[in-house]
């Protein structure tokens, strides 16, 4: 059967170039980004439960950050290194979807 | 009482409970579009072959008012039938009584046909159309399901079998379907998941309709749970019966022979495939012209679409395809197609179903996506799959064969019985241009025009390696054909396989990769 050019769209496998359709799963896949260490992301949908630090705090690694509950459990959020609360990026009560900004950090000196 | 009157008492008496949940719920059943469970089993099986059992089956439950009400069959008919003369077992969920839930009665007439297929070594088709987990049972109904599965598990390999969903099959009730060898899904009346939408929203905040979770094109196309998708109940039960033409009663019978057919496709396999490697086809059509009838029974032909499987005739013998599709994603090979031929290929095996392969892929895919995916595992269950088959396995390279994907498709390596190549084959480590740009990188880099001289080296390449002399030379090939021989010598090599033994060492069970 005559094959429709207009559905072919350039597909890069190592050095070569293919014309060729796209899958739907394809064309929705998720392209990898760096990620952010200043970004603490909710790691599963959520609900924001308490804050247990204040926005210009100086914390240590592992200090408590905020909770938040998911599949009936409350998780507590920690500082993933020693830094600065620069921002909390939700509200109390808040339902997060996964991979949502919950607080900007930023790395500091001891 | 006379023997007449307990006829006439017995025929009363199955007339109610034929009817289900009633006409009320019939109706309403009717209204969404689906027939009853009922009608469902006599579209499906040859006319007037379906025999009931457990007619008079009652549940037991006595808790929360239980026992006050009456099921009918416990909302599940059972039974035994032919398709296209073939003998087969079946269960239908009756979504018209209790919401076809699954109480200990209504599993326990599943387990009871289906430890029936088992024993009696014939297909077992399930029709699924169920709210889930009669509650007020409580742990007899996760005891029901369980004992579903571990039957599925004890069947499989021995016995087809056929899930078909013909509406709501949520919770648990999903994992006896992904259990069985093939899931068929009618649009909008299929609904697939483990929990629903109104959990979801509850629990993580996530909206999503019915449909859009787990409706039949759902299934078809993103999660592969299903394996047919169709427009109707009637065009579905199309599907079964034309899968059940082209595989065997059990795992120790032979596959029907049809009278052989030459393919009606009008075009000339040389010209369904460009010269140019980069240049895209439906592999399909090349399907089409060479299997009997050019009658090719696709399976899973929306979901990871860069491969195509599937069953055809060569010579009325069935045969499982599997062919790399360069129409989509240039053919590659990725997560979801390996996982798609792997399952496809043991499927074969299992059921001592030739596998003939068409290879036209240029490698796995990159990218981070797909090795964070699990790449690496899931490539690996094609390797085995492929590895482990005893059935005749034959392979045509078409045009690409690069690198690890050459390795994959049922090359000579792994075990296959019969490997030809057409002349336009490109066996290689890797693609012309990629191999020049390392082999020849200092030249190219030294050269007054860079991109003249990769121009040069490539096509230098090409000429020296891309082509499937320098395998044949060694014998990794067996013979480089011409495209118009390819059906007259797929015959030849399936009937000269037909007596095939090849031994593994004993043992339990494999590990395959999954």
């Amino acid at each position: 059967m005559a094959i429709d050019n207009s559905e072919l769209k350039p597909f890069r496998v190592f050095y070569a170039t293919y014309m060729t359709k796209y899958t739907k799963k394809y064309e929705n896949r998720k392209v990898w980004e760096e990620p952010d260490p200043t970004k603490i992301l909710s790691y599963i949908p959520g609900t924001i439960l308490e804050f247990l630090a204040k926005e210009g705090d100086v914390l240590k690694e592992g200090q408590p950050l905020l909770t938040f509950e998911a599949m009936k459990m409350v998780n507590t959020i920690t500082m993933p290194y020693n830094g600065i609360v620069k921002k909390f990026a939700v509200n109390i009560g808040d339902r997060v979807p996964k991979a949502a900004t919950l607080v900007e950090i930023e790395y500091a000196e001891d | 009482m006379s023997l007449r009157k307990s006829i006439t008492d017995l025929r009363k008496r199955r007339a109610l409970v034929q009817k289900g949940g009633g006409d009320a719920a019939i109706e309403k059943q009717n209204a969404m579009g689906k027939l009853t469970a009922r009608e469902r089993i006599l579209a499906l099986l040859d006319r007037d072959s379906f025999s009931e059992y457990d007619l008079f089956v009652e549940h037991q439950a006595r808790d929360f008012d239980m026992e006050k009400k009456v099921l009918h069959g416990d909302g599940v008919l059972i039974g035994t039938g032919t398709i296209l003369g073939g003998p087969v077992c079946v269960f239908a969920q009756d979504f018209t009584v209790a919401g076809g839930s699954l109480g200990l009665s209504h599993a326990r007439k599943i387990t009871k046909i289906m430890d029936h297929a088992l024993k009696m070594r014939v297909p077992l088709i399930g029709i699924n159309d169920s709210g889930g987990a009669r509650i007020q049972e409580g742990v007899n109904s996760l005891a029901g399901y369980g004992e579903i599965f571990y039957r599925n598990t004890m069947a499989s390999g021995v016995i087809p079998q056929i899930s078909v969903i013909l509406g709501p099959c949520a919770g648990g009730a999903v994992y006896s379907p992904a259990l069985t060898d093939f899931v068929f899904m009618v649009d909008k009346i299929s609904k697939m998941f483990i929990t629903g939408p109104s959990v979801i929203e509850t629990v993580l905040g996530e909206k999503i309709g019915m449909e859009e979770l787990g409706g039949a094109r759902i299934h078809a196309e993103i999660t592969g749970n299903a394996h047919f998708f169709a427009e109707s109940e009637t065009e579905c039960f199309d599907q079964i019966k034309k899968l059940l033409s082209f595989i065997p009663r059990n795992n120790e019978a032979k596959t029907k022979k049809y009278p052989a057919k030459d393919p009606i496709s009008s075009i000339k396999i040389e010209d369904i495939v460009p010269g140019d490697a980069k240049s895209p086809y439906d592999v399909r059509d090349l399907l089409r012209a060479v299997v009997d009838d050019s009658d090719f029974f696709e399976i899973q032909e929306m979901w990871a679409a860069n491969i195509v499987i599937g069953f055809g005739r060569i010579n009325g013998e069935s045969v499982g395809f599997v062919a790399n599709q360069p129409l989509v994603l240039a053919g590659v090979l990725d997560c979801d197609s390996s996982d798609k031929a792997a399952r496809f290929i043991r499927f074969c095996d299992a059921f001592n179903i030739p596998i003939v392969t068409f290879e036209d892929m240029p490698g796995y895919l990159p990218g981070v996506d797909q090795e964070h995916a699990g790449v690496i595992r899931h490539g690996a269950k094609l390797l085995y799959a492929y590895s482990e088959a005893t059935v005749p396995k034959v392979t045509v390279i078409l045009r690409k064969a690069y690198g690890g994907g050459y390795i994959a498709m049922n090359s000579r390596h792994l075990g296959s019985d019969f490997n030809f190549a057409w002349p336009s084959a490109e066996i290689a480590v890797m693609g012309p241009e990629g191999a020049a740009n390392i082999i020849f990188k200092k030249e190219i880099d030294e050269a007054e025009n860079p991109d003249e001289m990769r121009k040069l080296k490539v096509a230098e390449y090409k000429e020296k390696f891309a082509n499937p002399y320098v395998a044949a030379s060694k014998g990794y090939i067996d013979a480089v054909i011409e495209p118009a021989e390819t059906r007259s010598l797929l015959i030849h090599a399936l009937e000269v396989s037909k007596n095939k033994t090849d031994y593994r060492p004993t043992k339990k069970h494999g590990i395959p990769p999954f």
